[in-house]
């Protein structure tokens, strides 16, 4: 090694927000000023997949790594480490506390964690193509295109049974064998990148940190099934991947790896972005396709499926940015090895985007097969404030949750069905006791009324009607009767709704029925919510016993409906208060209490 | 028809929509572009979009319609989004948007009385690890608290816009 340091700064888009480029040129002339620049090598890299904490760093071959750097820590990380070897006990990361975040590449804790899909995601440089070749870029695509007939590269997909990672799981050998076995003269290829799922960014992390695997994986597709032309449809509020993009698509041209005649062969292939603008229903295929053909994004019937008849009418192979990830790996190791990884349903890895109430929140990639309780209290380190676990959410607004008593069974797309979620795309959000289970069915249904296309009725009335419902009850003006309603609309929308959103729009409000029944009893009897959140149901006292007369809730009230005098116990007239809930967050004595 | 007044459209612009006119399924690009100059998308400029790509206005307002991030009335100097995905919403997003109402009197989707602000609610900025987050003018603020809101908003309050943001 030339260089005795790496220094890797982290550059998704979290610590990109947290000026993670003033890091990195901080460390640049501070190497450069402290005269070092020949030994340590300073780098920009993609997510680590370690978002709670940004800007992080990382240097190598020690591998500490720092979390929370500013460009004013630059200095010290040079001085005291890099020449002396000491590392900034400040700024060090809390490996006890946090022991199995880290990805595979990076020692602290890997047993959990299995990297394909991330596997060059805060490694290399993602803005460098050399980066990635280094890393055995391309190396799938020359070998399918010198050593392999398209056949091979589908029945290295069978062996491998890499199924669809953006919710469906329908195996992607098949779409491509469909959609090869249509003759037409044009084809096309599509990279589902409007990962619009609330609470799920493993699409975003795997384009900004390693945008070429995804170029490569569609250009061996288009060699396989046929196709000379890829487009992107990518979220627009997604700046710094389609810049990153941008950047890949120009450089894979000049060398050419893109364009006519790849690598010398006869064969021809290009990728164009196209921009998605804030339509949720986008990510379904059908929509999504004739929102690249420029129209509103309103789905429409399937058969004929997009392998048939897609984009211009023309057979079109659609996959999820994870899948493509996942395939050059797959050609370069081979199916079979891919396929010793996970259940026996469901091959290979999943990325999640671990969020909520946990201690670790970040991106993680485990094999399928893990289980909940693994994924939460050990890569997950733990709830936060040691509050007690309630229930995990997967899917996003088209999943359900899952309680402590199936923490242990292991995940693959089965078995979260079976329990009334599904795998989704990879949203993975930790509820605790403070979180209401009729307030957060009342958010999903919110999201799914306002992402309807209004195309289908049953989706359109439906979801209005549920969230009527729900809302109804969350203001404890809710009947016995309104629980069954909510059943029998649920169902009528799965039958008859169109597409998928308004088919799984019912899940959350179905699935937190189902095992948090109780909850909402408790809001149309008892006119309670238990876990303190809607506000409607909701009254603030005061305990005499506790409350010293310090004034600091009165003064901070915002609408003066507490009243007291100092050192004399304070009383909140209840038809004053609008349940803030600012009272009950300042006092320092416990003294406010909710019911 | 003819919209009341004209604006002249950028070179800048009008070479975009020439390059674009005769790929098919142009007209998202071309709107996101006419967003990044004016954010918005003006009425007589929707009527001479409609003319240069030769499409029917009726379709580039369905198009501006469906979508969410098109949008057919002029922002406050400062755009606020603030973020609703599930973790932001369940570690307090809903709590900043009423804070901001109460800060500078816009509520989601209006622009505050002094046109300096405008607040709106985007799903899932893909920063879950720092809910919950807002950004204004596309800067980030995340792990933000109410109590934090009004220096956040000082930074930008009566400032110039610096670039023109998409």
């Amino acid at each position: 090694m030339a260089f005795k340091h790496y220094v890797m700064v982290c550059g998704g888009e979290g610590c990109e927000s947290k000026h993670a480029l003033a890091v990195h040129d901080a460390l640049l002339k501070e190497v450069r000023e402290q005269g070092v620049e020949n030994e340590v090598q300073v780098l920009k890299t993609g997510g680590f997949g370690f978002c709670g904490d940004c800007p992080a760093v990382q240097v190598l071959p020690d591998q500490t790594l720092y979390v929370g750097v500013q460009p004013g820590d630059a200095a010290a990380i040079v001085t005291q480490h890099l020449k002396q070897g000491r590392p900034v006990a400040r700024l060090v990361f809390d490996a006890a506390k946090n022991a199995k975040m880290f990805p595979a590449d990076v020692p602290v804790g890997h047993q959990k964690q299995l990297r394909i899909v991330l596997r060059n995601c805060g490694v290399i440089d993602p803005e460098k193509i050399g980066d990635y070749l280094a890393r055995d870029g391309y190396a799938a695509l020359e070998k399918a295109l010198f050593k392999m007939k398209p056949e091979d590269v589908i029945e290295e997909l069978k062996k491998a049974g890499l199924r669809g990672r953006g919710g469906g799981g329908y195996p992607t050998w098949q779409k491509w064998l469909f959609t090869k076995k249509v003759a037409s003269e044009q084809k096309y290829i599509i990279c589902n990148a409007d990962e619009g799922d609330p609470g799920a960014y493993m699409d975003r992390s795997t384009l900004e940190g390693d945008p070429h695997s995804i170029l490569e994986a569609m250009t061996i597709a288009g060699y396989t099934v046929g196709a000379s032309q890829g487009y992107i449809y990518i979220r627009a509020e997604y700046p710094l991947a389609i810049s990153r993009l941008n950047l890949a698509i120009a450089q894979a041209r000049e060398l050419g790896l893109l364009g006519k005649g790849i690598l010398g062969s006869g064969f021809d292939f290009d990728i164009e972005l196209r921009l998605g603008a804030g339509a949720f229903v986008c990510g379904e295929e059908t929509a999504l396709i004739t929102s690249i053909e420029g129209n509103r994004g309103m789905p429409s019937p399937r058969p004929p499926y997009p392998a048939v008849r897609g984009l211009w009418e023309k057979p079109t192979v659609i996959n999820n940015v994870e899948t493509w990830a996942a395939i050059p790996v797959i050609l370069l190791k081979g199916g079979e090895w891919f396929g010793k990884i996970g259940t026996a349903t469901s091959k290979g890895t999943k990325v999640f985007a671990l969020t909520g109430k946990v201690n670790n929140c970040g991106l993680i990639e485990v094999p399928m097969g893990i289980t909940l309780r693994e994924i939460i209290y050990e890569i997950g380190g733990g709830m936060l404030k040691g509050k007690a676990f309630k229930a995990v959410q997967t899917g996003g607004p088209s999943g359900g949750v899952i309680t402590q008593d199936y923490l242990d069974m292991p995940i693959d797309y089965e078995a979260l069905a079976q329990l009334g979620s599904i795998m989704g795309s990879g949203g993975m959000i930790v509820m605790d006791e403070d979180d209401c289970m009729v307030d957060v069915s009342k958010f999903y249904l919110d999201f799914t009324v306002d992402e309807s296309c209004g195309k289908c009725a049953p989706c359109r009335i439906g979801g209005r009607t549920l969230y009527n419902l729900v809302d109804k009850i969350s203001k404890g003006k809710g009947s016995l009767n309104d629980i069954e309603q909510i059943r029998d609309i649920g169902l009528a929308m799965r039958k008859a709704s169109l597409c998928g959103l308004g088919q799984t729009a019912p899940n959350p409000a179905i699935s937190t029925l189902k095992y948090f029944e109780a909850e909402y009893l408790a809001h149309i009897n008892d006119k309670k919510c238990p876990a303190g959140k809607c506000r409607d149901l909701l009254t603030f006292f005061i305990l005499p016993e506790k409350c010293i007369g310090c004034t600091l809730c009165a003064r901070r009230c915002p609408v003066n409906c507490i009243a007291g005098e100092r050192r004399a116990v304070h009383t909140i007239d209840a038809a004053k208060c609008i349940k803030c809930g600012e009272c009950y967050q300042v006092c320092k004595f416990g003294a406010v209490e909710r019911t | 028809m003819q919209a009341e007044t004209k604006t002249e459209l950028s070179p800048g612009l009008l070479e975009f929509i020439r390059q674009w006119k005769d790929k098919p399924g142009n007209l998202i690009m071309v709107l996101h572009r006419v967003q990044q100059e004016y954010r918005y998308v003006p009425r007589d400029v929707a009527f001479q979009v409609a003319a240069l790509l030769e499409v029917p206005l009726a379709k580039i307002y369905g198009v501006i319609t469906f979508y969410h991030l098109f949008k057919l009335k002029q922002p406050g100097r400062h755009v606020i989004a603030v973020c609703m995905g599930t973790a932001c919403y369940l570690k307090g997003g809903e709590d900043l948007i009423r804070e901001l109402e109460t800060l500078i009197g816009a509520g989601v989707n209006t622009v505050s009385p002094d046109g300096e602000f405008s607040v709106e609610v985007v799903r899932c900025l893909g920063c879950c690890g720092l809910a919950p987050v807002l950004t204004i003018d596309g800067e980030v603020f995340g792990n933000l608290t109410k109590a934090q809101l009004p220096d956040v908003l000082a930074k930008y309050q009566g400032k110039q816009l610096a670039a023109a943001t998409a």
